[in-house]
């Protein structure tokens, strides 16, 4: 059996985050909060302690940007896979410098958003 | 703004319904249109722009194709909540998937969701945009594009 790993989904859209959680592998990824913004996702990061987060970039009050350079300075440990439609290059390694391990870009397909999430913990398809 | 700008909005919009259960879109040929009446469907999600260009970039579209949308990506729950999120995230797709060509200065703001038509805030008045078709199933769709540099 597979560990479990426990999840946040951080985006400003609901069809995304329920579009990712419908996306991800049930058996391998529980998800314990979602946050419609980046604050959001700092106040519920001390009490879910996840272990995966999605997060997306452009969202109101804190940006996913600062809100993983937060994340990171509480628990480097936790592994952010990026979910943005921001697509250029530098957006990318900034986010990648900030501590993200991961990123894709919307829009994308359930297979490529469960690939990333499985790559990104070094679980293999089944 | 060139035709080269252009084509990027245009492959945004073709990208974006490549993930849809029923990809064939046509896009029609984009025209020059007045902002001082901005044409609108039932729905529009609009993208501020700033940095290395200035204005914004919307998408307007009827309540009917953005029901059908929401079905066909897998979302069941079809009320008013989830179709304005949805033309909000249609906008914001197109205009960040633009980055790649623009670069990171091309600064987008979250979306603003109107129903019905926009008012004069919402559009440089000075301006005139250009208006990209969009043809979905049955339903006419539209990508605004209204820049300067």
């Amino acid at each position: 059996m597979s560990q479990l790993f426990k999840m946040m989904i951080v985006d400003d859209s609901n069809i995304i985050r329920r579009k990712i959680e419908r996306s991800r592998d049930a058996s391998i990824f529980d998800v314990v909060a979602v946050a419609s913004d980046g604050e959001s996702a700092l106040q519920q990061l001390e009490d879910k302690t996840p272990d995966v987060v999605t997060m997306d970039l452009t969202m109101p009050r804190m940006d996913g940007i600062a809100c993983i350079e937060a994340m990171m300075g509480k628990n480097p440990d936790i592994k952010v896979l990026v979910v943005s439609a921001l697509s250029d290059k530098a957006t990318g390694i900034e986010a990648l410098e900030k501590g993200a391990r991961g990123f894709i870009c919307k829009p994308f397909s359930e297979l490529q958003l469960s690939d990333a999430l499985r790559e990104m913990v070094g679980v293999g398809n089944v | 703004m060139s035709e080269k700008a252009l084509e990027v909005f245009i492959d945004g919009v073709l990208n974006y319904f490549k993930h849809t259960s029923d990809n064939k879109i046509k896009v029609g040929a984009p025209y020059l249109h007045n902002n001082t009446e901005p044409a609108t469907l039932d729905y529009t999600g609009i993208i501020g722009v700033s940095g290395s260009y200035k204005g914004v970039v919307y998408f307007t579209a009827p309540k009917v194709l953005l029901t059908h949308l929401l079905l066909s990506l897998g979302e069941s729950d079809t009320s008013m909540e989830n179709i304005a999120d949805l033309i909000g995230e249609v906008a914001n797709t197109i205009s960040g998937n633009a980055r790649s060509e623009f670069g990171q200065n091309f600064m987008i703001s979250v979306p603003t969701v109107a129903r019905g038509r926009l008012s004069e805030a919402h559009v440089p008045q000075a301006l005139r945009s250009y208006v990209i078709p969009i043809y979905w199933k049955s339903y006419n769709a539209a990508v605004v594009v209204c820049l300067e540099q």
